[in-house]
């Protein structure tokens, strides 16, 4: 392959007490690619995201960035590596603007006396905001609250969120569920937009042929294992549960 | 420091997005926004000037003079004192009961404090305050700890922490009141006046400043509104959620404390059950200003006005020659429709 995996996992291993939940997974996303994270509902999706953001650790097993074993002690050392994650339910304090929304947690301060005293920098913010907007192609002002937004653009300005902070890697936990039609293009055309900027997306999602549709390639697991990975371009929705399923693939597995 | 920094192509590159996605721009004309917190205002001082004209037209002679407006503005300044802390409290999306109890518990820590010293001079004055806000600080702390670590519903912390509050300042007075107070306590604090305004209203309103101050511009004052409108998310971002609803009861408690210092200095005494509907009367005004018992939206403008309408009735009543109780019928209705309107307006938003 042309350039080293950005992200790698290998051989991770979780359990919580006698349920194992990952039992050697592998996973790996390179930059500029999507890559789409399958499996039946129990086979470990979930838990492979939480460690790789670090809001979870493993038993057993390594995770690396840009080559390096990292050790993750919470979801701040992810994002200090540059990986963001969007979760289902957003994460977004719908009270609060978009710019509010997109610095939570990382605000800017005033320079000075002012900064000191904890005095926001909304304008900057305001603006930051609005730039990566228009970078990302999301019409969203910086000062419409997000209770206000509708679904699709609550994702949009999730995504972008993420897009802004994201160095090396964003992880999208079914970014589409629960849009419309419209509104799902809209987002895969955002996630694509990322993409091409050079940043690694991983998505998960059980809607295989929008999976074959926007991703790479595709990591299959199944019942705490990485069954394989598939280019999307080599395979059909059949091929995907059956590999779900049985942990069988006909064709070529990269 | 991993994987290539941004940038990301221009503008231009974006391509066009779907209609759906487009119509961010416009969505400030969305319906919901009669329901905006700055609409909200704007109405309540609509309401406070046609109480004011409305009573002003029916006794030209009695109420729109200075002196009334004086009157009214110092009955309101110890309940604005206590609703700034409340307003904190409420945007949190939690509730402080026991901001009465505390008042008056650190009432008499400053009294008692004041006495044990003896004397009459600005030290002595100080030191009352210092113990005074203290007690308060430390009542806060623990609803704050209670709330944040132990998980505990607010209402019942609260709820708690006012009985005991004001239990431990019947102890230690004996259920007797202490008015041993400093006269120059009294003098300048209590009743004083600066350019003719009293200094318990100036007191007051540089509480009142800084407080809207701090909520408005600073990062302490966004985290406030964050946590209210989702913890969760604040979760995500790393903030300190436990922390910060620690230090947003604390602050109502420092102001409980510092309330109970100015009740001590207008009326001379600990007033020990002088403060019993306090707690009803500040959350009664803050959620008629606006800000939502669901946490996240609000503000301290409309708790201005939210407590002074209830004291411009009062007032109003009084002057017409009314009975007064029907102030608290009125304030009553006022609460339970805008509560109604609050939940109308999440109902619309989860839509």
């Amino acid at each position: 392959m042309p350039n080293k995996p950005l992200i790698e996992a290998r051989g991770v291993v979780r359990h919580f007490g006698h349920v194992q939940a990952l039992r050697g997974a592998d996973f790996s996303v390179r930059q500029g690619e999507i890559v789409g994270l399958i499996g039946d509902n129990g086979a470990g999706k979930s838990t492979l995201i939480r460690i790789l953001s670090g809001t979870d650790r493993p038993n057993e097993g390594e995770i690396l960035v840009n080559g390096q074993v990292v050790r993750f002690n919470g979801p701040q050392d992810a994002r200090g590596a540059g990986i963001e994650t969007v979760y289902q339910d957003l994460a977004l304090a719908p009270d609060l603007d978009a710019a509010a929304n997109i610095f939570l947690g990382r605000e800017l301060l005033r320079p000075g006396l002012l900064g000191k005293l904890g005095v926001l920098d909304k304008s900057k913010m305001d603006r930051l905001t609005g730039d990566a907007m228009a970078r990302f192609g999301v019409k969203i002002r910086s000062s419409t609250e997000v209770f206000t937004l509708s679904g699709g653009q609550q994702q949009s300005a999730a995504v972008a969120r993420a897009a802004m902070w994201a160095t090396s890697a964003i992880f999208m936990d079914e970014p589409t569920a629960n849009l419309g039609v419209r509104q799902t293009e809209g987002v895969l055309d955002l996630i694509r937009r990322v993409r091409d900027a050079g940043t690694a997306v991983v998505v998960i999602s059980h809607n295989l042929p929008q999976v074959l549709e926007i991703t790479d390639r595709i990591f299959i697991l199944r019942l705490g294992r990485t069954v394989g990975q598939v280019a999307s371009s080599k395979a059909s929705v059949d091929d995907l549960i059956r590999a779900m399923m049985t942990g069988e693939f006909r064709g070529e597995m990269t | 420091m991993i994987g290539p920094a941004k940038p990301i192509g221009g503008p231009t590159t974006a391509p066009e997005l779907p209609r759906d996605e487009s119509d961010g721009g416009s969505s400030f004309k969305s319906p919901l926004s009669v329901f905006r917190a700055q609409s909200t205002t704007i109405f309540l001082f609509l309401v406070l000037i046609a109480l004011a004209a409305f009573f002003s037209v029916l006794r030209p002679d009695a109420f729109p003079t200075p002196g009334n407006a004086i009157n009214m503005a110092t009955n309101a300044s110890v309940l604005l004192v206590l609703a700034v802390g409340s307003t904190y409290v409420i945007l949190t999306g939690g509730i402080d009961l026991s901001i009465n109890g505390v008042l008056v518990f650190s009432g008499v820590i400053a009294a008692m404090a004041m006495v044990a010293l003896g004397g009459d001079n600005p030290l002595v004055l100080l030191v009352g305050l210092a113990c005074g806000t203290a007690a308060g600080i430390a009542w806060g702390f623990l609803n704050g700890l209670l709330v944040a670590k132990a998980k505990i519903p607010p209402l019942i912390v609260t709820l708690g922490t006012m009985g005991m509050s004001l239990g431990f300042a019947l102890l230690l007075t004996r259920g007797v009141d202490i008015s041993d107070v400093p006269d120059s306590l009294v003098l300048t604090v209590g009743s004083g006046r600066v350019a003719g305004i009293p200094i318990l209203v100036i007191i007051t309103a540089a509480v009142f400043v800084i407080g809207t101050m701090i909520l408005a511009y600073t990062r302490f004052g966004r985290y406030t509104y964050a946590v209210g409108s989702s913890p969760e998310a604040c979760r995500r971002a790393s903030i300190d959620v436990s922390g910060h609803l620690i230090k947003v009861y604390t602050l109502a408690g420092l102001l409980s404390g510092l309330a109970g210092y100015l009740s001590l200095a207008r009326f001379a005494t600990t007033t020990l059950g002088g403060h019993s509907t306090d707690n009803l009367q500040v959350i009664a005004g803050v959620v008629i200003g606006g800000t939502s018992l669901f946490g996240g939206s609000g503000g301290l403008i409309g708790t201005l006005i939210g407590i002074v309408i209830p004291v411009m009735l009062l007032d109003g009543f009084v002057v017409l020659g009314l009975p007064p109780f029907w102030q608290q019928v009125a304030v009553g209705a006022v609460l339970i429709i805008a509560v109604y309107f609050d939940q109308l307006r999440r109902q619309l938003r989860s839509r």
